[in-house]
């Protein structure tokens, strides 16, 4: 693979991924201190917002330490020359948060949706189109459909204004060949002006490796998080990208060494748990689940007794999708009733 | 003279053509009209072949008609945009609104809940909120009938086949309505309302989780004395809307797991989502009727 003095634009997640893995309670130091240390790298993106985006504060997924309010308005006005991005998930964030984000200065906008559902993201789109923000649709659980269906729906998205589409691996489930072929096609058929980006989970491994594949293929976009601080095994760890590339010459603006010790210094110590491809992560990437719900999984399992790994196999044999994690208590009740557990 | 209040229907779409069907067999309304605006349309058709009158004309085709034929309550199955004319021109010549739109310009009716203080009070416009609301409020009213609710959450999953492209072009319009009811006829001091469109084949049921935060440690049995009456009152009107699990307690959180199968009348089966907003429209047009022969209501004056 020759990447040799190819762009690269990295988008760090661990502010938003990393959300998941902190079950959204990072703080608002901890959060100004992670950015203006990538700032400082050299990461011209920075990702800021609870891990299910705008909104995200529920229930169902988990209430932050700090509203997105807040922690926008606390990492923002610190950046030197990065800009923030936001997540936002129409069904669970509203055009009302969108413009909130806006007016806190918010640069990027992402609007997710499942990879065969792009049609809910219009009105999403259009508003952050119409603000002249840089507005990208994120295609998620990309696995879970063909390279022409990923391309249909990612030319709905471009066609309600978005600058940039992402084909996102939210379960980490594919292999290099999967990215090369959706990436490729992406890049093929889309407008040559609007960019193509991927999101990678390590959840089996591949984040490195389907990153470069996606390069290769015609992405410019790449996520990771520094010291892969993300849901499930985590996002492709951003420092090992870093060296990656500069072994192979592409041109992605970052210092190395900074960018090892904001994930050394900064990062790894505030993990919860060590960030690594338990055997629940693996079968997050191996069944083809969700990432966010590991957490979820495995606190059923304390709670109901029946082991994580089941729970997120049935989950996958379900066609569970992004946002669906009420399904796992709600499974996990129906299996401890089943074996006579409660 | 005939016990029964006599109906038309604007909008010969699904949730339009699924609502005939269960009038169909009503005991309380009886259908006359559908209206649609294009006289191709299979609706209309499929109206016809029914035995409905029926005018491609909208509203304005039917408005003739309304005293001769004694058309007491109209169903509005159309959009948001349109909703608040139909509801004006109906309301003018005394005919009692029910709005399956998201327009919502008249109090929300969750049937369980306040159904009975709209049909005592003669309200002329009610709004069905939306299917997730249909679903879900019954279950934070039983909740907060018992104790204070502090806070509402209702997470809906629809499948993708039942998922109609207004409700997909104004996802927004879905989250803001339900938080809004979830609050206003739920009665949690805030709510809050997620939707998730899932395209797994077969189709799934409707899901929908309801969670909880009471003020204080929540009284376990009578609560979930509250909740089982209330599945039982909903299912009078939606045989298919049932509790999976729970109530399960968590410190303050009480968590229910609700699956709601249609009647598959028009609609499949799985698009619950559906079939308990026609169910809840038609139960609403019941009460008015029973209410009005009761003597308890009397309908506008008509010379």
């Amino acid at each position: 693979m020759n990447l040799n003095g190819k762009k690269v634009v990295l988008h760090d997640m661990s502010l938003r991924d990393g959300m998941h893995a902190k079950r959204h309670q990072i703080s608002l130091e901890q959060m100004v201190a992670i950015a203006t240390g990538l700032d400082a790298a050299g990461m011209p993106l920075i990702e800021v917002t609870h891990g299910d985006g705008l909104g995200g504060a529920s229930v169902n997924y988990g209430f932050p330490a700090h509203s997105d309010e807040e922690y926008l308005g606390a990492v923002i006005p610190k950046l030197k020359n990065a800009k923030v991005s936001a997540l936002l998930l129409p069904g669970i964030g509203t055009v009302d948060h969108l413009r909130m984000a806006n007016d806190l200065g918010v640069n990027t906008i992402r609007v997710a949706s499942h990879c065969t559902e792009a049609d809910v993201t219009e009105q999403h789109i259009g508003l952050a189109a119409k603000l002249e923000m840089d507005t990208v649709g994120f295609l998620m659980m990309a696995h879970m459909a063909s390279p022409e269906k990923i391309l249909e729906q990612a030319r709905l998205m471009e066609s309600y204004g978005a600058n940039c589409i992402y084909c996102t691996d939210s379960a980490g489930y594919m292999l290099p060949d999967e990215v090369t072929e959706k990436i490729g096609l992406l890049r093929a058929e889309l407008n040559p002006t609007t960019e193509v980006g991927f999101h990678g989970h390590h959840n089996m491994g591949m984040a490195i490796a389907n990153s470069l594949a996606a390069i290769d293929a015609g992405a410019i976009r790449i996520d990771g998080s520094v010291a892969g601080l993300g849901a499930g095994a985590g996002n492709t760890p951003l420092e090992v990208l870093v060296a990656v590339l500069d072994r192979m010459g592409a041109d992605h603006g970052i210092d190395l060494y900074s960018i090892m010790d904001v994930a050394e210094d900064l990062v790894v110590p505030l993990m919860d748990h060590p960030i690594r491809l338990d055997r629940d992560a693996l079968t997050l990437g191996y069944a083809g689940v969700y990432s966010s719900f590991l957490l979820f999984a495995k606190r059923a399992e304390a709670k109901y007794g029946i082991q994580a790994r089941d729970l997120l196999v049935e989950l996958g044999r379900r066609g569970t999708v992004g946002g669906q994690e009420d399904m796992i208590e709600d499974l996990a009740l129906t299996m401890a009733k089943e074996k006579g557990l409660i | 003279m005939s016990k029964k209040l006599k109906a038309v229907i604007i909008g010969p779409g699904n949730i339009g053509t699924d609502l005939l069907m269960k009038i169909k067999r009503s005991e309380w309304v009886e259908p006359v009209w559908m209206v649609g605006i294009d006289p191709e349309s299979d609706g209309l058709k499929r109206a016809q072949a029914m035995g409905i009158k029926t005018t491609a004309e909208g509203v304005d085709g039917v408005l003739p008609h309304i005293i001769e034929d004694d058309i007491r309550v109209a169903f509005d199955a159309t959009s948001a945009y349109v909703h608040a004319e139909n509801s004006r021109k109906l309301n003018e010549l005394g005919v009692i609104m029910i709005d399956l739109t998201p327009a919502a310009i008249g109090p929300f009716c969750v049937p369980p809940v306040n159904l009975v203080q709209h049909a005592k009070e003669l309200e002329m416009n009610v709004n069905m909120v939306t299917c997730g609301g249909q679903a879900t409020i019954p279950m934070v009213a039983a909740v907060s009938q018992v104790q204070p609710v502090e806070y509402g959450e209702i997470i809906a999953t629809v499948s993708s086949k039942s998922a109609g492209p207004g409700t997909r072009k104004n996802i927004d319009e879905f989250t803001r309505t339900t938080a809004s009811a979830v609050e206003k006829v739920g009665g949690a001091k805030q709510g809050k309302a997620i939707i998730i469109i899932n395209p797994a084949e077969p189709p799934l049921l409707m899901r929908d989780t309801v969670h909880c935060l009471t003020e204080s440690e929540p009284d376990q049995a009578a609560i979930t004395a509250s909740v089982q009456a209330m599945v039982k009152e909903v299912q009078k009107y939606v045989p298919g809307y049932r509790l999976v699990n729970g109530p399960v307690f968590d410190g303050n959180r009480v968590s229910m797991f609700m699956e709601v199968e249609g009647l598959g009348d028009y609609l499949p089966k799985y698009s619950g989502n559906l079939d308990i907003m026609t169910a809840a429209g038609l139960r609403t047009a019941e009460m008015f009727a029973e209410e009005a022969n009761n003597g308890n209501i009397t309908l506008p004056a008509r010379g």
